[in-house]
């Protein structure tokens, strides 16, 4: 398949490796801040054929891992509404709540659904006028601009039965919060994919610039994180901390315009809770004064009790990358992907699954 | 989740492809896409829609870097 075989080819990526190889002198922590490429870097066997001198760390990439238990909690008693059907990525439906998950109101009668696209979920709003229909507006920047576009078409049509609950959110402002808090030893990030194909790149120089960190946008096949981790090394090796491109067929450096002003038309950020990291300024979204009514928090309170995770659970550290599962007390021996206790375990981007999947 | 493959166009309507990836078809809304894609592009899809139209000069420049590497290696 063209656009993707190509940089799938295993001869390449063992020249490459042999650069790598060449290349690397000292220790140096790569992190990728991807669901996608957690896996990506897991299902190619990549981790295994890097010199040891080469560490790769999982950070907060997965927006249903990131996603605060609040908002869990708040979806599940949005779930518990009458006359009201929850539309959602199929990801979100297992992670536990302090008590619950949507799974299980499910099983208790709440009309979950679990839709591809944000246009199913407008479409049951259609089908069904008598009835509420919330859509869970989980996801980062890739994400976004569906749901922006969906709430425009909501409004425009008054669908007056379709609302959202906005619990977006922002990578470069948690990539920031990462390197703040000072916990970890970063040389270099493997910046996400898809979110770089709105943003565009130059939304890292903040990061490049004022934590002297090297920034490489990678795609998703074997070769294409390969070349960017000899990128990052070659950074490293000359003192650099530039921002550059290995994705160059998706991303450029100022982002898709036309996705960014539907973004901000129905959007703007706002200050939100990041599961690990706590409440991050400006990493989130919610809808602007025009689109306001469309948030359900308008038409419901969904105030919850205060949260409660599983006491052993150890998403947050691993999400921050100074844990691996494989230092949590719970992994393997009762949590599991059929039994997941924290949301690194349910989602398949999860780390906690991956790891799960993946490694021996 | 941002989870999003390159799929060609097979036909176009007004805000939406059809799309096509080893005989998986599927139309996509192009609310968000950065330009028109023409049929025969290549798009990449996300969550049921075109985010972005593959830069085929750009997705060269890529495939000439790999070529170089061979070069190398055979040169020396």
């Amino acid at each position: 398949m063209k656009h993707l075989d190509e940089y799938r080819d295993p001869q390449l990526a063992g020249k490459l490796i042999d650069k790598i190889k060449a290349l690397s002198r000292r220790p140096v922590r790569l992190m990728e801040v991807c669901g996608t490429h957690t896996v990506s870097i897991f299902r190619s066997g990549i981790r295994s054929l890097l010199p040891p001198s080469i560490t790769l760390l999982s950070g907060p990439g997965c927006p249903v891992c990131v996603t605060a238990t609040e908002e869990i909690d708040k979806f599940i008693k949005l779930g518990q509404q009458k006359d009201t059907i929850v539309a959602t990525f199929g990801d979100l439906v297992r992670v536990p709540g302090s008590s619950s998950s949507l799974q299980k109101e499910r099983a208790d009668g709440a009309d979950i659904r679990v839709v591809y696209s944000t246009f199913d979920a407008l479409d049951i709003a259609r089908r069904n006028p008598s009835r509420t229909v919330v859509f869970l507006a989980v996801g980062f920047e890739t994400t976004a601009p569906t749901i922006a576009a969906a709430v425009k078409e909501a409004k425009k049509e008054r669908i007056d039965n379709f609302y959202i609950i906005p619990a977006h959110k922002i990578i470069p402002p948690a990539m920031e919060a990462l390197l703040a808090g000072g916990e970890l030893a970063i040389d270099g990030f493997i910046c996400p994919g898809h979110v770089s194909v709105i943003i565009g790149a130059d939304a890292y120089r903040p990061v490049a610039d004022k934590y002297h960190i090297p920034c490489v946008v990678a795609g998703f096949e074997p070769v294409d994180i390969l070349q960017t981790i000899y990128m990052l090394l070659s950074q490293i090796e000359e003192g650099k901390a530039a921002v550059e491109i290995q994705y160059r067929r998706a991303v450029n450096f100022t982002g898709n315009e036309k996705a960014l002003a539907l973004l901000s038309e129905v959007f703007e950020t706002c200050d939100a809770p990041w599961r690990g990291l706590g409440t991050i300024p400006d990493s989130g979204l919610r809808l602007r004064d025009n689109y306001r009514a469309l948030d359900i928090e308008t038409k419901f309170d969904l105030t919850v009790p205060r949260t409660q995770d599983h006491p052993g659970c150890s998403c947050g550290d691993i999400l921050r990358g100074v844990k691996t599962p494989l230092d949590c007390a719970l992994y393997r021996k009762v949590c599991t992907p059929s039994n997941p206790y924290g949301p690194c375990m349910v989602s398949t981007e999860g780390t906690c699954a991956a790891y799960y999947k993946y490694h021996d | 989740m941002c989870l999003a493959v390159p799929m060609q166009v097979l036909e176009l309507k007004e805000n939406t492809a059809v799309v096509d990836m080893g005989g998986t078809r599927r139309a996509v809304r192009l609310d968000v896409i950065d330009r028109p894609p023409t049929v025969g592009d290549y798009v990449i899809v996300h969550a049921g829609f075109a985010i972005h139209c593959i830069d085929e000069e750009e997705a060269k420049i890529t495939l000439q870097y790999f070529e170089e590497i061979f070069a190398d290696e055979t040169s020396r």
